[in-house]
């Protein structure tokens, strides 16, 4: 989030504003950040300089924790690039087109939002295992969800899917009707109007979507040990590699971990970032 | 400008992406949500009941409803006071402290707790200085209560910041002229203009309070009646087996959740826009 | 070069369009005037294609335009909120229509690029180009949308309300520059609007709506001396409106005291009588057809004054020389004798009768039969 700048007096050290309660609210809110935010990453940093360079890369360098990285990234973006897709065609549905039931399913939109973690978990482990509802159907062609990357995708898909539906929404309500009726009028076909018109000021609001879904599915936890599998090499995800290493007390280890995933999770939101401004550019925002 | 033109879908290709769309979202996000309370009451409704009785459940339910009800008003003041001097005031470094601010929500849930856990727990930072008084952080209530500071702390902000910024200052200008004190002039002007907002960022900041996980798993111990909140009391029914009662557990998160989504669509509506656009338009 | 024959539309059940017919000739520059709901954008977007008409013929060039699609028709469009493309150049925005034309009609990139640089000197914006909308003024992105819509050279302009999104200052000088831009072009152009000084003093013709029908068309001279119905009279300039009553061929205007005046051929019954401020008189030296009124106030409006004066009970307004309002010492309270030139009176009941005849002798009927047939439109130059 950006905050735009033209709000309020200038602040200068010494000069008093007309408005009240700068100096405590702005004190508390340093204050609590510090404790609360600054304080505890720090440490995590700290704790992960407990090993030299070369023994972190070392350990990083494990098939173990190379494979929960695979399947942590590796599914995250593919869940995101599939929710990207999925989630554009819903948010195409529900801003352009009207239809019973539309308002329902708006609301149902934030269903992934509003469910805790855990109870998303539990639900979805029970919805694709064998014996589901959904995984019942897939069973007998040995197709198995549950337990194995395919679960950890599915569940993937059902806490992303938001974000991007909900990035590309208002953009697309955005959309001038007028600036697509004047396209019709300057002679462009229905195909020319959505590649030329409507689709370069998506881009933008898709990739974040995308971006978001992708750094959600990462970090996530609770919505995927239990459909995960946790099987050592094949379907463990970082996260829950981190915490058998506390439980390990290997605090060291656990914290390269975790900044090596923070790490890699802020180069690719950089990167997308990057694509985004140069797309921006481009088109003149 | 926008203006909202709907047509009905004309054609098969429009009416089939909005009936494709349709029944994936229903298919995906319908589904989940129905089979908890189906598996909730799959034994019938007194099996229901006795899984709530429960005394786990109980004291899960308890702990919960005792970690939400400090962090959440430490958390609404700070957001509070955070929105007042972000939203009101111009000052160098803003977007560094809102980037602070966003923190807590883009690190994995694990990562939240853990960092708890490095400070306090028996290895770490202070783990010899609490131990030497007795005292138990990580593993203990005030672990949990830590860990869900940090994880709900963006939500009342990041609520009503836009939502200060599009209000202004005007208003608080006028009070304070017309000789008000500061404190009134919060009271009666700002208040009463960030009500609704205010409201939907306590109740998101509730709902992530009592439905969080990750971070609560990790300082928590697992230790029955103690540190034990009702999201770890469905794991630990679920992975015993206890197929009932766990749902039955998640049922009243999901009702919760679904409270939530319901007085969000309700204040969309009756507030409108007063609740504010929201950062992003996105609750977690 | 159009011809629109008994248009109607309907939205939700109620009539956006009630019977439009009128002839547009080639070259013509005529305004749509109305108040909102009078149909008038519905109007113009059937033209354009983006609206679809339920019953009633449109022919363009002598081809049947219903069912050809917008970008079949040759047109150019323009809407009030200037509809740009946010996301490209001024320059990419101009050339698009350009780079939609199919293969085999699309011109090489250096003749797209050529023409564009050509329109941006044509709307006075050389150099602009590489500016994205948002960097752009209000009045400068009309005058890229125009560019954008003329850069295709469609046969016929429209524009919605052009200047409605932007200052009074702008859509004034914009105004002139639309007319020097039409006389230079010949396009045929018709635009939409509810600002009457707008449309009378930019059109060719003026075609006037209310209420999904046109009340009158015909230049502007013509609608404003010779309004077709009271709607036309009171839509048009200011007026005042006076209740009357027509008893063997004579209307005595106000309660007591008023003057009377011929009534021609209309009916006995109740009327309104309507006189403009202007056409008020003061101090005149006949006594024939003078009543006495009281002033009541009076405001200085930089070389006019601006009295309300009260004739028998009602409060009319009068516009006049400062000079001779100076001269008589006019203020508050006083009596001062006024002759009116010119009433013109209509009936109330549904066929909406109209006479009038001035002090110097003019007279008019109305309803005025709608000019239907163009123009004969002659071009010096």
């Amino acid at each position: 989030m950006t905050v735009s700048a033209n709000e309020g007096s200038s602040f200068r050290f010494g000069r008093r504003d007309a408005l009240p309660g700068f100096s405590p609210t702005l004190g508390l809110t340093l204050f609590y950040l510090a404790l609360l935010v600054l304080l505890p990453l720090s440490a995590l940093v700290v704790s992960a300089s407990g090993m030299r360079w070369h023994q972190a890369l070392a350990y990083l360098a494990t098939p173990r924790v190379i494979s929960a990285f695979r399947v942590s990234f590796g599914i995250s973006l593919a869940a995101a690039l599939i929710n990207g897709v999925a989630g554009l065609l819903v948010a195409w549905a529900l801003v352009r087109y009207e239809f019973p039931g539309r308002r329902i399913l708006d609301g149902i939109v934030d269903l992934p939002f509003a469910l805790p973690t855990a109870v998303a978990g539990i639900s979805l482990a029970t919805l694709y295992g064998d014996t589901g509802w959904i995984g019942g159907l897939f069973a007998p062609f040995g197709i198995e969800i549950a337990y194995t990357r395919l679960g950890i995708f599915v569940a993937l898909l059902f806490v992303g899917l938001p974000y991007v539906i909900r990035t590309v929404q208002p953009v697309l309500a955005e959309l001038e009707v007028e600036a697509q009726e004047a396209a019709l009028t300057l002679g462009a076909t229905s195909r020319q109007i959505f590649r030329r018109v409507l689709w370069p000021p998506l881009v933008p609001a898709l990739l974040t979507g995308i971006a978001m879904a992708f750094a959600r599915g990462v970090g996530e936890y609770g919505s995927m040990i239990f459909i995960a599998g946790n099987r050592p090499g094949l379907s463990e995800i970082v996260p829950l590699l981190i915490v058998v290493k506390l439980e390990e007390f290997d605090y060291a280890g656990a914290s390269v971990l975790a900044v090596a995933m923070l790490f890699a999770s802020a180069l690719i939101l950089l990167a997308i970032n990057l694509l985004q401004s140069w797309e921006r550019r481009r088109h003149g925002g | 400008m926008a203006v909202d033109r709907r047509a009905s879908p004309k054609g098969l290709g429009s009416r089939l992406i909005a009936v494709s769309a349709a029944s994936f979202m229903a298919l995906f996000v319908v589904l989940p949500l129905t089979l908890i309370f189906q598996q909730a009451f799959a034994d019938g409704v007194s099996r229901y009941l006795a899984a709530i009785a429960d005394p786990e459940t109980l004291d899960a339910i308890w702990l919960t409803l005792l970690i939400a009800a400090i962090a959440v008003p430490l958390n609404t003041l700070f957001g509070v006071a955070a929105a007042w001097c972000i939203a009101k005031f111009s000052f160098p470094g803003k977007n560094i402290l809102v980037t602070i601010l966003d923190l807590p929500l883009s690190v994995s849930p694990v990562i939240a707790g853990m960092v708890f856990v490095l400070l306090f727990g028996a290895q770490g930072w202070f783990g010899p200085a609490l131990a030497a008084h007795n005292l138990k952080i990580i593993f203990a209530f005030p672990g949990l209560v830590l860990a869900t500071l940090f994880v709900t702390l963006p939500y009342v902000a990041r609520q009503l910041i836009p939502l200060m910024l599009q209000i202004g200052r005007d208003e608080e200008e006028a009070a304070i002229v017309l000789g008000a004190g500061g404190l009134r002039t919060f009271l009666r002007v700002t208040l009463p203009n960030i009500k609704w907002g205010l409201i939907y960022g306590v109740l998101l900041c509730n709902a992530r309070a009592m439905g969080e996980f990750g971070a609560v798993a990790v300082v928590s111990g697992h230790i029955t009646g103690v540190t034990v909140t009702m999201p770890l009391q469905v794991e630990i029914f679920y992975n015993d087996y206890h197929t009932v009662a766990a749902f039955a557990v998640a049922s009243l998160l999901s009702l919760l959740g679904l409270l939530t989504l319901l007085l969000r669509r309700w204040l969309e509506v009756e507030g409108r826009g007063a609740v504010g656009a929201g950062m992003k338009g996105l609750p977690t | 070069m159009i011809s629109v024959t008994n248009l109607r539309k309907q939205f939700n059940g109620a009539a956006a369009l009630d019977g439009i017919s009128l002839d547009i000739g080639q070259g013509e520059l005529l305004a749509l005037l109305g108040p909102s709901g009078s149909g008038k954008t519905t109007l113009l977007r059937i033209i354009a294609g983006l609206e679809q008409a339920d019953r009633g013929t449109l022919f363009i060039d002598g081809q049947d335009a219903l069912p050809v699609p917008p970008r079949a028709r040759g047109i150019g469009f323009v809407f009030q909120h200037f509809a740009l493309f946010r996301h490209m150049t001024a320059a990419d925005n101009i050339a698009f229509g350009l780079t939609v034309k199919p293969r085999a009609q699309r011109p090489s990139r250096k003749a797209i690029a050529d023409r564009v640089q050509e329109l941006l000197s044509l709307v006075q914006l050389e150099g602009l180009g590489a500016r994205f909308p948002s960097e752009l003024s209000g009045g400068q992105r009309q005058r890229i949308a125009l560019a954008r819509a003329l850069a295709v050279e469609p046969k016929l302009l429209l524009l919605d309300e052009p200047f409605g999104a932007l200052d009074a200052k702008v859509r004034v000088e914009l105004r002139h520059w639309l007319r020097e831009l039409h006389d230079r072009l010949g396009l045929t152009t018709i635009f939409v609007t509810h600002d009457q000084e707008e449309a009378l003093e930019l059109a060719d013709r003026v075609a006037i709506l209310n209420a999904g029908r046109i009340e009158q068309v015909g230049r502007p001279r013509e609608v404003y001396d010779r309004p077709g119905s009271a709607f036309v009279m009171e839509f048009l300039g200011e007026v005042n409106k006076l209740q009357c009553h027509i008893a063997a061929g004579r209307a005595v205007l106000g309660k007591q005291g008023g003057p009377s005046v011929d009534a021609g051929t209309l009916p006995a019954g109740p009327a309104v009588a309507y006189v403009r401020p202007h056409e008020i008189e003061l101090d005149p030296k006949t006594p024939v057809g003078a009543c006495d009124t009281v002033v009541r106030s009076l405001s200085v409006i930089g070389p006019r004054t601006r009295l309300h004066l009260e004739l028998g009970g009602k409060l009319i307004e009068a516009d006049a020389d400062r000079a001779q309002v100076d001269a008589l010492a006019l203020t508050a309270g006083m009596t001062v004798r006024i002759r009116f030139k010119m009433v013109r009176l209509y009936t109330t009941s549904p066929s909406g009768m109209g006479y009038w005849r001035g002090s110097d002798g003019t007279t008019g009927q109305a309803p005025i039969e709608n000019i239907r047939r163009s123009l004969p439109y002659s071009r010096v130059g």
